[in-house]
């Protein structure tokens, strides 16, 4: 192609313009589909001319609230690529039987299956539960932002330009087809020679920075930044759910950066960790990964809790039922977290004793997650609920969730995990509590804390329509695949012989036809609620009669949420505040310290991109260059002094008498 | 298949009734399980189900019943927003998952232990005592690429993606795998084991009923993962001895010339039967050394334990030890290993090697082809004979 193949290895490393699969339709067709709604999307921010307010409020911003909206949306795009993924290998399933072939050959549909787990756990559920956590969290405390509002900035861009090198393994070269965790020797250098291990390598390492940062940021935002009166036992309980879920984050990450490490070591230069030859151990990387691989799962798990726990007593009208024995039961879940990872492999030979440990660890956690069931159950005991959408999520998600957890028990018995173990009951199983639990918790949230962040209330109907399709479809959806599992059928078929099982695949599909709906009612419902905006507006800054502090300011809050920081004396302070007939401050406004918004963290994510990039098509150069790049800029950013400033009095005086009016309105 | 459930031991598996019923018209194999392994592993999910849908059913209902009589709208009911302790209920909602799980763990300890796969069998089935001085039926087993590999060395006969056991004689299966990780698992007979590259895993088992069932790799292993089945069959003695002596009938030999073929990946693959296969084959494929150039593991071992070795003879077991490049080495697909070094292709194999050609997407050629059952088996035979790489379809 080139006559000198040096020069353009030089530049360019493996890249070829063959690279670029544009032979596939499938990718033809996404692609201009990708184009147009990019095009769309551009024309949009042009024509509106946004482009100034993006990168000054948005982009840039190191405000908390913002950067939680800017997570939950990139969550929600990332689900519809999953999403995307989900429906080829439902429709794939459900007609490859016998001499039909389907229309994914397998080189095709390994990377599906792989992208479709690792883009829904570390891009789609990731982002959701960090971005209800930096929305929340500071919030709830009666803080102005986070411990480290820049780092806070940084964190969000490594989790985009993690998202963003998956994104591109779509259009360039491959991903991944060693599954969703990647296991040896399978996805070592000699069986996974391309380019696909890397993009998952990569993706990761750079979107685990991001998630680790957060973790530290929210840990101690919530160790150090909590309003005066708020002990440890007046937290709210979903500021207690993120702080453990941080403290999992900052545990865990670092092994899932080691082990992974070690693999493009492998990879890479040729070191022998996980490889068949030179004493290489495969069962290394195997605890490894699961060694944060279960924590991740309570990572995820633990802050839609907090979401059910918060919607639970505000809809009732009553305080949350056994506050402290949920606290205890959140912290015992966060360390039994840490004992049960072996349990994701019995079947790979370990001994007896070895195997009854880890199960009987395993079925412990049910104790404390069941206690966390029956306190939400005996919140609605003598509540007055008002069954509004958020509500609605609570009750799918307890039925969903509780079934989801005994077949999760089930699985936790050695024999039985024998039997079922890889097959579509597995599958069943953690959709049914990844699904029913944590989305149906961020769906929740979503809903629960919109109006907070707009100052208006999203659309009931649709919210209900979308609730339906979505419980429907999951049971649709997934209670075949707990059928076919007892029928001994396993994961990741690309193809089947016995057409008696088609039926099941079938009825599978239709689920996520009605999931995908679901999808759709929810889009929806932001486009029908933003067209009534105004119907829909609330002007009090406590829509649902709500019980914590993040309520008791305006919606959307100020950049500075609370012109007086709050004293608080109860668990539910804002609750509290209201019982014993709290006046709000009027006069008396003092400047307020502020963070100042910094390019600095897209810059260097954007740089980290560049490098992973780099890295994945041994473009030497370039990943020099942009490592070096990476280190100029953070040295470069450490001596920006220019990084606070001061609202006036003035301000704040003007903010909170719109807000003072507002109120006498609503 | 009522009744057999009805039957079923105890009281408690009687709870999952509902369910299964409702289920009953299809051919769920883990429920109904012809091996006596697999049978108290059935047995195993059945009462943990019913222990926990003693706690699980309550719960779902209270949450409903609370959530209709507590609903906003109904003015009748007690409304008592401080209420929001209670030491008595405190202790009911953990002790009574704590009781569950105590059962459980119990049910579980014994159940794990019972049923190690790695533990010799006691009974052949719920009655019957395994016979004082019975030798286990033994059988080496091998995930390849992306076939079965069975050795009977009791019989000196080998077979691929078949496998035959005489009913109610005890089976101990030595596991292992070429060169990715798979699991050996026959649903009907019992539960899975993990076959690993270099290591051994055991699974004793039984076999109580005459039939042929499907067993498979449920461990995702690359391309031709989704056609790595094999046929389990379940025979008289008699039948068995007469598998036997037709295997050593029409069947080849497996020499290590041909274990080198076969060892190339290949997918959806007959049943081959080998009246006969080569000394030592399986420490071999355990010592990753199945080309007699190369150095088993268990030599090096035994260097290292003598000191190790240094220089040029380091070197040269260096150079024997090397077992993950050996398709790289054969010439058959583009070198991996430490990559930067190598011209790996970013695109991986497009086509792995190995697999049948599809209609792919984007590639005219194969278009219009069926697919690989219509093209009848055997066809992996002659392609690996071929040795060819198929073409890199996408990049033409």
């Amino acid at each position: 192609m080139f006559a000198n193949l040096d020069l353009q290895q030089l530049l360019f490393g493996r890249f070829t313009i063959e690279q670029i699969p544009y032979h596939e339709p499938i990718l033809q067709a996404t692609f201009a589909g990708v184009a147009v709604v990019g095009l769309a999307v551009l024309g949009v921010i042009t024509y509106y001319r946004f482009w100034g307010p993006m990168w000054r409020d948005w982009i840039t911003s190191i405000d908390h609230k913002k950067i939680g909206i800017m997570y939950c949306i990139f969550a929600a795009v990332m689900l519809l690529r999953g999403f995307a993924d989900a429906m080829l290998m439902r429709s794939q399933q459900a007609v490859a039987f016998g001499d039909e072939q389907g229309f994914l050959p397998p080189h095709h549909y390994d990377q599906i299956f792989t992208a479709h787990g690792m883009i829904m756990i570390f891009f789609v559920a990731m982002p959701f539960v960090t971005g209800m956590m930096n929305f929340a969290v500071p919030l709830q405390i009666g803080a102005r932002d986070v411990a480290f509002p820049f780092l806070n900035n940084f964190s969000f861009w490594m989790t985009v330009a993690g998202g963003m090198v998956v994104m591109v393994s779509l259009f360039v070269g491959e991903f991944s087809r060693a599954t969703w965790l990647a296991y040896p020797p399978l996805s070592g250098a000699a069986m996974s020679p391309g380019v696909g291990v890397d993009y998952y390598i990569w993706a990761l390492q750079i979107a685990g920075i991001g998630t680790l940062l957060s973790g530290i940021n929210l840990i101690a935002t919530i160790v150090k930044m909590r309003a005066p009166g708020m002990t440890m036992m007046k937290l709210p309980i979903f500021v207690w759910s993120s702080l453990c879920t941080n403290i999992l984050i900052v545990a865990a990450f670092p092994i899932l950066t080691a082990v992974l490490a070690m693999l493009s070591l492998d990879r890479y230069v040729g070191t022998h960790f996980f490889t068949n030859d030179l004493g290489g151990n495969a069962m290394l990387y195997f605890n490894l990964i699961w060694i944060w691989g279960h924590p991740e799962v309570y990572i995820l798990i633990l802050p839609a809790f907090g979401i059910f726990s918060e919607i639970t007593s505000t809809f009732c009208g009553k305080r949350l039922f056994g506050y402290t024995s949920m606290v205890y039961a959140l912290v015992v879940i966060t360390i039994l977290a840490y004992l049960v990872w072996l349990h994701h492999f019995f079947t790979m030979g370990s001994g007896a004793d070895v195997n009854s440990f880890f199960g009987i660890t395993t079925m412990i956690i049910s104790i404390p997650t069941g206690a966390k069931i029956f306190n939400w159950m005996f919140t609605m005991y003598r509540g007055r609920i008002r069954f509004e959408v958020p509500m609605l999520w609570v009750v799918a998600f307890i039925v969903t969730f509780v079934i989801g957890g005994m077949t999760g028990v089930l699985l936790a018995v050695p024999p039985a995990d024998f039997v079922l173990h890889n097959s579509l009951f597995l599958i069943a199983h953690f959709h049914n509590v990844i699904i029913g639990g944590v989305l149906f918790g961020m769906f929740a949230g979503v809903t629960f804390w919109f109006p907070k962040a707009f100052g208006f209330k999203l659309d009931e109907f649709w919210g209900k329509v979308a609730l339906v399709f979505w419980v429907t479809g999951f049971y649709v959806a997934f209670m075949p695949l707990y059928v076919l599992g007892l029928m001994g059928v396993t994961r990741r078929m690309q193809h089947f012989d016995d057409p008696s099982l088609q039926i099941w695949f079938v009825i599978a599909a239709i689920g996520a036809v009605l999931i995908a709906c679901g999808i759709a009612s929810q889009v929806v419902m932001f486009v029908v609620s933003i067209r009534n905006r105004d119907k829909l507006r609330d002007l009090t800054g406590d829509p649902w009669g709500g019980r914590t502090l993040e309520w008791s300011t305006s919606s959307p809050p100020p950049d500075y949420n609370f012109a007086f920081t709050p004293v608080v004396h109860d668990s539910d302070a804002w609750w509290d505040m209201k019982n014993r007939g709290f006046a709000r401050p009027m006069t008396g406004y003092k400047p307020i310290h502020m963070p100042k918004n910094t390019a600095a963290g897209a810059i260097l994510a954007g740089l980290n991109f560049v490098f992973g990039i780099a890295m994945i098509w041994y473009v030497w150069w370039l990943a020099a260059l942009s490592f070096v790049a990476i280190f100029v800029v953070a040295i470069a950013h450490s001596f920006n002094y220019n990084r606070d400033y001061y609202i006036p009095a003035d301000t704040v005086s003007r903010t909170e008498g719109q807000r003072t009016r507002e109120l006498e309105m609503a | 298949m009522r009744a057999r459930i009805g039957r079923g031991r105890r009281l408690l598996p009687l709870l999952a009734l509902p369910l299964l019923t409702l289920l009953g018209g299809c051919n769920m194999v883990v429920l109904h399980p012809a091996g006596y392994v697999a049978e108290q592993q059935r047995n195993l999910v059945l009462a943990a189900t019913g222990l926990m849908l003693l706690i699980i059913v309550p719960v779902i209902a209270f949450t409903l019943i609370f959530a209709w009589r507590y609903r906003a709208t109904n003015e009748d009911a007690v409304y008592d927003p401080e209420w929001h302790h209670s030491t008595q209920l405190e202790v009911l909602i953990w002790t009574a998952p704590l009781m569950i799980i105590i059962a459980l763990g119990a049910l579980t300890w014994i159940g794990t232990h019972t049923l190690d796969p790695f533990r010799p069998l006691s009974k052949l089935d719920a009655k019957r005592d395994v016979p004082a001085g019975t030798q286990p039926l033994e059988i080496e087993a091998v995930a390849m690429d992306w076939k079965w590999l069975f050795l009977y060395p009791q019989y000196g006969i080998a077979t691929v993606n078949e496998v035959a056991a005489p009913v109610d004689r005890p089976i101990r299966f030595k596991i292992t795998a070429t060169d990715v990780m798979n699991t050996f698992y026959v649903p009907t007979l019992a539960g899975m084991v993990y076959a690993m590259p270099g290591m051994q895993t055991q699974l004793h088992a039984v076999i109580n009923r005459e039939g042929a069932w499907e067993g498979r790799s449920a461990h995702y292993s690359g391309a031709g993962f989704s056609n790595m089945f094999f046929k389990f069959h379940g025979k008289t003695n008699d039948g068995f001895d007469q598998w036997v002596a037709q295997t050593k009938a029409k069947g080849g030999e497996l020499t290590q010339e041909a274990y080198l073929k076969l060892e190339e990946p290949s997918e959806a693959e007959p049943a081959r039967y080998y009246k006969s296969y080569m000394k030592g084959l399986y420490d071999r494929i355990i010592g990753m050394c199945p080309r007699p150039d190369q150095m088993c593991v268990g030599e090096m071992t035994k260097i290292d334990a003598r000191g190790g070795a240094s220089g040029e003879e380091a070197e040269a077991n260096y150079k024997r030890l090397q077992y993950d490049n050996r398709l790289a080495e054969r010439g058959v697909e583009a070198p991996g290993a430490t990559a930067p070094a190598s011209e790996t292709g970013p695109h991986g194999q497009t086509q792995p090697q190995g697999m049948k050609p599809r209609p792919d997407m984007g590639n005219p050629d194969v278009r219009g082809q069926k697919g690989p059952d219509s093209q009848g088996k055997g066809s992996g035979e002659g392609q690996s004979e071929g040795g060819q790489i198929a073409p890199k379809q996408l990049n033409q």
